[in-house]
Formats: C-alpha cells, structure tokens, sequence
C-alpha cells in the first residue's frame, strides 16, 4: 500500500523534485519567522527528516524593525535576508507559490505545476490582508495609503518612508489601525513612535494622528508615556470610543472617514487593515469561521488534518500574541512533534516563549514578555509570569531594551536564517 | 530509513552536511534563550554570553531571577516562567556548549 502510493506521488512530482529513497518529508511551506525557522531547527535537529521549504520570495524583508526605516535608524538592505543560509545547511529551497493542498493525499500543489508530497507539512504561510473590508481599502488603494504591514519584496515600507519624505512640514500622518487580533499587537504604537521620531527630527511642525478600533492596546502605558517623553504634543491617540474607529478610507481625497462622519484630511495615510489566515489556509478549509486556523495546543496540528502542522499568524494561539517571536519558538515545538509522530514517539512538553520588543525612540526600547504553555481547552499563560517594563523614569532601563532589542534581531535572524 | 534506530541514520546522514559542525540541539525549553542570546547562547551584542559558563553558576542565576534576589532588566520575567527543572536543562545545555 504505501509503496503504491508513493509509486503514484513520485508521478505527480516533476523529475526534478524527486527524493532521495527513505527518507521521511517534512515539507514547509513560507519562508519567514514560523517557516524558515521550522526548516532549520527540522535540518539540525533531526537527520532522518528530507526538508523541503517552499516560499515565493528569493529574499525575506522582516516586518520587524520595518518601523525603524521609518524613524531613518534602518535602511531596506539591513531587514532583508537571503535564503543561501538554509541551502548550504541541506534545505531544498522550492521558489514557488503554494496553491492548494490535498490533506487526504498529503500533496501541496505549486502554482509554477507540479506537487510535493510530504509526510508532515509545516505550514507556514502568514497572513493575508482582508481588502474590502474596511470600505475603500483595496489594492489599488493601498498604493495612496500603504499597509506595510506584509515585508513582500520591501516595496510597502519603502512607499510609506518616501511619502513622509515627501509631505511638507505641518502635514497630518493618519495611522488606522485594526480590532483584535493582528498580526503584532504593539506594532502599530512602535509605528506611531518611529514616524513621529521622523517627523520630531524633519518636520516638526508636523503630527501623527492615530485612529484606533480599540480602547486599550499592548504596553499602551508604556508607549504613552513615551510619547509623552520624546514627542511631546505630536502624537493623537484616538480610541474606538471617542470616534477613533475608521470606517472607509478614500485615496482619492486623502480622508479617513470614522464610524462617526468625522473626515480626516491627511499628508499621508497608513492603513493597517483587518487580517486573516493567508489564503492557502482558508482556500485549503483548514481556517475556522474566525479566519484562524485552530490548532492543538501541544502539537499545532491542524484541527481539521493532523498531518498539517501550522504555525505562525495563520493560527489561533490565543492568548500568545501573533508575533516573530511566537512562531519561531511554536514552530520548533511543531516540528519536534512532526518527527516525533514519524518516529513512532510521543510528542514532547510544550512550553513557549515570547518577548516582544518596541522602539519608542532609537535607544528607547519597551517589552512585554509572556511564556505560555498548553492547556486543556487551549493555550494558558503562565500565572505570575511575563509582563511588561516597568513604568516610571527609568532612562538605564529604556536604553537597555533598546540594546536588547537589537541583540533579538541578531539572534533570531540568525536563529530563522544560519550565519 | 523506517525500522533503523535513529543513531544510526544520524550517522548515515552527517557525512551529507558537508562536515559542517552538528552540535545537539537546545532543549526544546531553552530554545527561547537563542532568540536573544545568540546561536547556542554564544552570545550576540548586548545578549550576554551563556556558552561555556559554569552550570552551577548559570542555574544559580536563573533561579535568583526567578525568586527576584537578583534584579535583571526583562530576565525576572522570563524565569519566573519556567520550572526550576527547565532552567537547570538549560543551565547544563549552556554550560556545555564548546
């Protein structure tokens, strides 16, 4: 039986993405903190396993520290990564797109023709940005009003730094930003930070209007006073309950429109928009009606394939954050579990772990830390544990995280990608 | 491979590396550490070097963070996470990285 099917799978493959006889497939799909790091803890870890990472992008464009290109402290080249690392280590490097996965077969079909089959599929894939959803926000509008909330090939970040390049002094820069949850809860407030320190340093004259779905947001204490601290008056906050929910953007008038009629009239518009699973997850009926992708908490098997591991944005990990962090550290627990399963063995303890870091100036850096671990019905955070900084005036501690900040990106880029 | 004992196709298997240097794998709980503390803890700008540090001393450490005797800038926070069985593992792991 099973050499019949794989007799069957080797014919869907094309000839030049056959395997080497015997050994067990785990195959990735994308390439960025939950994938690439899957691959390479696969690769290291556990010899036996044949890995295969599928991702579209010859290079990888971090979403964190993008934030930092807009404040000038990065440029693009800093927060791009190449995929040689993971080669020269023995990953088979597949430039495609994932177009469809048949879950009864075990195969991921390529857009470029062709399948790979697996025995375990990390899948990996991020989000995808729900356009329409906010009324006016499409992709033709995300050319006026940037997301930059995708790294892609880097262009996104690099439209919203030439526009407030561009904007003359005393212009107004609209932040829009999402109910829960999305992809880094605190990013938008370390963008909120890195434009105002732009604006601080360029254009002082000027002021970034924030304009939230929400009321209450992560380390919001901390950020506001730093805002405070560095920028004084040129940051507004505006929570959903004073009208701070936008409802329709229009590029063609540079306005944000809140629930409420207000009309916003910007220099420069950033739109972080509702968000789901990417869309080989929700094409695939692997995502609940929320969007997400459930998972089991100890093995982040698909609820709907146990064959399918996924990690990263695309899943419900409430309440872990959907962060770097999160998926390079679930997606190791995943592929211990995918082997394990292979092996015949029982899936280890899981326990995860979380630190995310935000720039509210150069060398003013805040955290929350969180360590989580499976529970019954789900994901528990450890009780008396994790948290965030400290508040008060603590300079030595502020610029400690910045530096701290730093040293995660080095480590854990090195960590995803060799080096 | 199916039916072969693992060691064994680890063997098999690392002549394909290259050569290059496999060491073991962080416990699954100290894998976090690497996310600031550099491959194999070895250290990576303001993340301090854990490679090579005495595990006594090491675990000593973690569980003075984890009690708040020793006060860290994010660290008290994290090891108050973990067993005290976990930071010891990754107290050993760390001492024994060359």
């Amino acid at each position: 039986m099973r050499l019949t099917r794989r007799a069957a799978l080797g014919l869907l493959a094309a000839p030049a993405l056959s395997r080497a006889q015997g050994a067990a497939r785990l195959l990735v799909v994308g390439g960025g903190f939950g994938g690439a790091s899957a691959a390479r803890f696969a690769r290291t870890s556990y010899p036996e396993l044949q890995v295969t990472l599928v991702e579209p992008q010859a290079r990888f464009v971090t979403c964190p520290y993008g934030n930092l290109l807009l404040g000038g402290f990065r440029q693009i080249g800093d927060i791009t990564h190449s995929y040689d690392g993971l080669q020269a280590a023995g990953i088979r490097l597949v430039q495609d797109w994932a177009a469809g996965i048949d879950a009864a077969a075990r195969t991921v079909r390529l857009r470029g023709g062709g399948a790979l089959a697996y025995d375990k599929l990390i899948l990996s894939p991020g989000i995808a940005l729900r356009w329409g959803a906010l009324p006016g926000y499409d992709e033709a509008a995300a050319e006026v009003f940037p997301h930059a909330w995708m790294g892609g090939d880097g262009s996104q970040i690099e439209l919203l730094r030439r526009q407030l390049e561009a904007m003359p002094d005393g212009g107004v820069v609209g932040i829009s930003i999402p109910a829960n949850p999305y992809r880094c809860p605190p990013g938008p407030y370390e963008r909120i930070s890195m434009v105002a320190a732009y604006l601080k340093r360029h254009k002082p004259k000027s002021k970034v209007l924030a304009l939230d779905a929400k009321d209450a947001f992560s380390k919001q204490g901390l950020f506001q006073d730093g805002w405070k601290a560095l920028y004084g008056g040129m940051v507004e906050w505006v929570p959903a309950s004073q009208d701070g929910a936008v409802a329709r953007v229009d590029p063609g008038e540079k306005v944000f429109e809140t629930e409420f009629g207000t009309r916003h009239t910007l220099a420069v518009g950033n739109v972080i928009p509702p968000q789901s699973a990417a869309r080989i997850v929700t094409a695939s009926g692997l995502a609940a009606k929320t969007g997400w992708a459930e998972v089991d908490p100890l093995t982040f098997a698909s609820r709907a394939a146990p064959d399918i591991h996924i990690v990263g944005d695309a899943n419900n990990g409430a309440p872990m954050p959907k962060s770097a962090f999160v998926a390079n550290n679930t997606a190791k627990q995943a592929v211990a579990c995918a082997a394990a399963a292979l092996r015949g063995q029982s899936p280890p303890e899981g326990v995860y772990f979380n630190t995310c870091y935000s720039h509210v100036g150069e060398a003013y850096g805040i955290s929350i830390v969180g360590i989580f671990r499976p529970g019954p019905a789900g994901f528990v955070e450890v009780p008396d544990s994790g948290g965030v900084s400290p508040r008060g005036v603590l300079p030595e501690q502020r610029r400690l995280e910045a530096a701290y900040a730093d040293a995660w990106y080095a480590s854990i880029t090195r960590d995803m990608f060799g080096g | 491979m199916q039916g072969m004992p693992w060691p064994i196709a680890v063997l098999l298997v690392l002549p394909l590396l290259g050569g290059a240097a496999v060491a073991d794998p962080a416990p699954l709980a100290a894998q976090g550490c690497l996310g600031c503390h550099g491959p194999q803890g070895r250290g990576t700008g303001a993340g301090a070097r854990l490679a090579g540090r005495d595990a006594a001393e090491l675990d000593a450490i973690l569980r003075d963070y984890r009690t708040d005797a020793r006060q860290g800038t994010i660290m008290n926070r994290i090891a108050r996470g973990y067993t005290e069985a976990e930071l010891a593992a990754a107290a050993a792991y760390f001492a024994a990285v060359r």
